[in-house]
C-alpha cells in the first residue's frame, strides 16, 4: 500500500520538475539576455545607424526594416487569412473542395520556414523579378503566417454560438449582414489574439528573409518596396557568425537580441492579455 | 434580387481568398521543382540522396547529401529524446495536477517559449551552451550535435507540450471517475487510464514536434558546427539540410548546379516534413478517442 503512494510521490515529483525546468529555461534565457543587453540599450542605440563597420553606433535601420517587413506580412496574411477562415466556417459546404483547401492549409502550416525562403527566392525574387526587396520578403512572411491566422480565425468563428446566427437569419437578415454584424464582432477578440501571435512570429523569423529581403548593411533607408532592408533577426545572425569582429560587436549583438526579444515577446504578451481579458468578459 | 446577387458575389470573393492558400502551396511545390529538378542533369537521384560527399564548390563538384540528411536526423532524434519526456510530463502537470493559477501562468510560459525567435535561441546556444560544452568536456568546439539537439529540444517542447495537453484535457471525465471509484490512486489513473486514452493526441504532438525540429534552420545553422560528414560521436559537428541551404544560398550563383542542388535539398526537406505532418494527421484521426463509449 505504501509502495503505491511512494510511486505516486516520485511521479508527481518528476512531473513538477519538468514544468519547473521549462520555466527555468525560459526565465534563464530572458534573464541572461536582459542582464547582458540592457547596458547597451540607449536612445542612440535605437535611433542611430551603425558606424565603424558595425562595431559602434545603433541599429535603427534594422528596426525600421523589421517594421516594414512585419507590416507588409500583416497586409498580406491578415486579409487572406481572415477571409479564408470566413469562407471555410461560414460559407463552405463540407465537400471535396473544402477538404482539399483544408489539407492545403495543414500542409502549408508544416512547411519549414527555410523552404518558404526558397519559395520566395525562386518565385518572387527571380520568377517575378521583384529582386531581394521589402515586397518579396513581406509576401514570403505573409504566406508563412497565413495558416496560423486561418487556424486562429476558424477557432474564433466556430466559438460563436450557432443560435446567434439563427436568431439573425430568422429576422430576415442576409447571410453577409449576419456575418458582418453578428459573427465577426463576437469573433474579433479571438481572431486578434491568433493574428497577433502570427505577427510576433513574422517579426522574429530569419530564414524566410535571408534570401528574399535582408541585407547586411544598407547605406540609406529604403525608399521603395523594391529596396533591400536590414532586419533585426538577420542583423543578429550576421554579427554573431559572419563578421570579422565577432568579439568586438558582442555588446551590439546582445543589445539587438534584447530589442528583438522585447518586440516579439511584447507582441505575444499583448495577445495573451487580450485573451485573458476576453475570457473574463465573455457573455455566453 | 440585387441583394441576392450581392450575397453570391461576396460568397465567391471569400472562396477566391480561401483558394489562395492552396494556390500558394502549389506554387511552393512548383517553385521547388522548377529550381530543384535541374540538378539531376548533373547527378543521379541515387547519388544525390546516398552520395557521401557534399563538395558543391569543387571542380568537378560532388552533390551527395547523405551526410546532410544524416545530420538532420541525428539532431532531430536527440532533440526528440530530450523534448518528449519534458514536454509530455509538463503537459501532465498542467492538465492533471497544477492548481488553477499555476496552470494559467505555465501555459503563458510555454507560449512565450514558443514565441522566442529561433535566431535568439541560436545565439544563446553560441554564446552560452557552446563555451560551456567546450570547457566542460575539453572539446575543440562547442558547436556540435549535442548543443544543436538541446536548443532544438527547447524549440520543440512548446509544440509537444501544448498539443499533448489538449489531448489529455479531451479525455472524458467519466474515465477518471470510474478509475477513482475502483480505488485507483491518481498516479494509477494518470498512467493507466488517461495516458492510454490520450495516446493518439500525444503521438500527434511528438510527430509535429519532430517536424518542427527537422525543419528548423537558424539553430542548426548557428550551433551545429557545419561539418558535412558522418559524425562519430555526439560531440562532432554536423551540417543538417536547412543549415546547408541557408549557409550556401547566399554565395551561389543563380542557375548553377549548386543553386539547383540547394533547391533539391529543399524538396527533400519539404517532403520529409510533409510526411511527418501526414503521419501526425493520420494518428490523430485513426486512434481518436471520440467519446466514452468507443473505448
Amino acid at each position: 500500500m505504501r509502495w503505491r503512494y511512494l510511486k505516486q510521490s516520485v511521479f508527481f515529483g518528476l512531473v513538477s520538475a519538468s514544468a519547473l525546468i521549462i520555466t527555468l529555461v525560459l526565465g534563464g534565457i530572458i534573464f541572461y539576455i536582459i542582464t547582458n543587453g540592457y547596458s547597451v540599450i540607449s536612445l542612440d542605440f535605437i535611433t542611430k545607424p551603425p558606424t565603424d563597420s558595425m562595431t559602434k553606433g545603433g541599429i535603427m535601420p534594422a528596426i525600421i526594416g523589421t517594421i516594414y517587413l512585419t507590416v507588409g506580412a500583416i497586409a498580406i496574411g491578415l486579409p487572406f487569412g481572415i477571409a479564408s477562415a470566413i469562407y471555410l466556417t461560414e460559407y463552405a459546404r463540407q465537400g471535396k473542395i473544402v477538404r482539399i483547401i483544408k489539407i492545403g492549409i495543414n500542409c502549408l502550416a508544416g512547411v519549414p520556414s527555410v523552404v518558404f525562403g526558397l519559395f520566395g527566392l525562386g518565385f518572387f525574387v527571380i520568377f517575378l523579378k521583384f529582386g531581394s526587396s521589402i515586397l518579396a520578403g513581406s509576401l514570403t512572411l505573409g504566406f508563412l503566417i497565413l495558416p496560423t491566422i486561418i487556424g486562429a480565425s476558424e477557432e474564433a468563428l466556430k466559438s460563436v454560438p450557432q443560435t446567434f446566427r439563427e436568431a439573425s437569419l430568422s429576422l430576415g437578415v442576409s447571410k453577409w449582414q449576419t456575418i458582418y454584424r453578428i459573427v465577426l464582432p463576437n469573433a474579433l477578440p479571438g481572431i486578434l489574439t491568433g493574428s497577433i501571435l502570427g505577427i510576433g512570429r513574422a517579426a522574429g523569423e530569419t530564414a524566410p528573409i535571408m534570401f528574399t529581403a535582408a541585407a547586411f548593411f544598407t547605406a540609406k533607408l529604403p525608399s521603395s518596396i523594391f529596396d533591400e532592408v536590414m532586419a533585426l533577426p538577420y542583423h543578429i545572425y550576421v554579427l554573431a557568425t559572419a563578421g570579422t569582429n565577432i568579439e568586438a560587436t558582442r555588446p551590439i549583438q546582445f543589445g539587438t537580441v534584447l530589442v528583438l526579444v522585447g518586440v516579439v515577446l511584447g507582441i505575444d504578451l499583448i495577445a495573451i492579455i487580450i485573451r485573458g481579458y476576453m475570457r473574463r468578459k465573455k457573455r455566453w | 434580387m440585387t441583394r441576392r446577387i450581392k450575397e453570391i458575389i461576396i460568397k465567391y470573393i471569400f472562396f477566391l481568398f480561401a483558394l489562395v492558400s492552396v494556390i500558394v502551396l502549389g506554387l511552393i511545390v512548383s517553385s521547388l521543382f522548377r529550381e530543384g529538378l535541374p540538378v539531376f542533369k548533373s547527378v543521379s537521384l541515387k547519388d544525390f540522396i546516398f552520395g557521401m560527399e557534399w563538395y558543391p564548390t569543387y571542380d568537378p563538384p560532388s552533390f551527395g547529401i547523405f551526410p546532410l540528411i544524416f545530420g538532420s536526423f541525428i539532431v532531430t532524434v536527440f532533440a526528440t529524446v530530450i523534448a518528449v519526456p519534458l514536454g509530455v510530463l509538463a503537459a501532465i502537470y498542467i492538465s492533471e495536477i497544477a492548481p488553477q493559477a499555476i496552470k494559467e501562468s505555465l501555459k503563458s510560459v510555454i507560449e512565450l517559449l514558443a514565441g522566442l525567435p529561433s535566431v535568439v535561441l541560436g545565439f544563446f546556444g553560441m554564446v552560452i551552451v557552446a563555451p560551456w560544452l567546450q570547457e566542460t568536456f575539453d572539446l575543440p568546439t562547442g558547436l556540435n550535435i549535442i548543443n544543436a539537439s538541446v536548443i532544438l529540444a527547447i524549440m520543440a517542447i512548446p509544440t509537444i507540450s501544448s498539443i499533448s495537453e489538449d489531448a489529455l484535457y479531451a479525455v472524458p471525465n467519466e474515465f477518471k471517475e470510474a478509475s477513482y471509484a475502483l480505488g485507483a490512486t491518481k498516479y494509477e489513473t494518470i498512467t493507466k487510464i488517461i495516458l492510454p486514452a490520450a495516446l493518439s493526441g500525444i503521438s500527434t504532438a511528438v510527430m509535429l514536434g519532430m517536424a518542427r525540429a527537422i525543419g528548423e534552420t537558424m539553430v542548426v545553422l548557428m550551433v551545429a558546427g557545419g561539418a558535412a560528414a558522418i559524425p562519430e560521436s555526439i560531440f562532432d559537428s554536423v551540417r543538417p539540410m536547412p543549415a546547408s541551404i541557408a549557409a550556401e544560398m547566399g554565395e551561389t550563383p543563380y542557375g548553377s548546379p549548386h543553386y539547383h542542388a540547394l533547391f533539391a535539398i529543399g524538396m527533400v526537406l519539404f517532403f520529409l516534413t510533409l510526411m511527418f505532418n501526414l503521419i501526425a494527421d493520420y494518428a490523430s484521426h485513426k486512434f481518436r478517442q471520440t467519446g466514452s463509449a468507443t473505448l
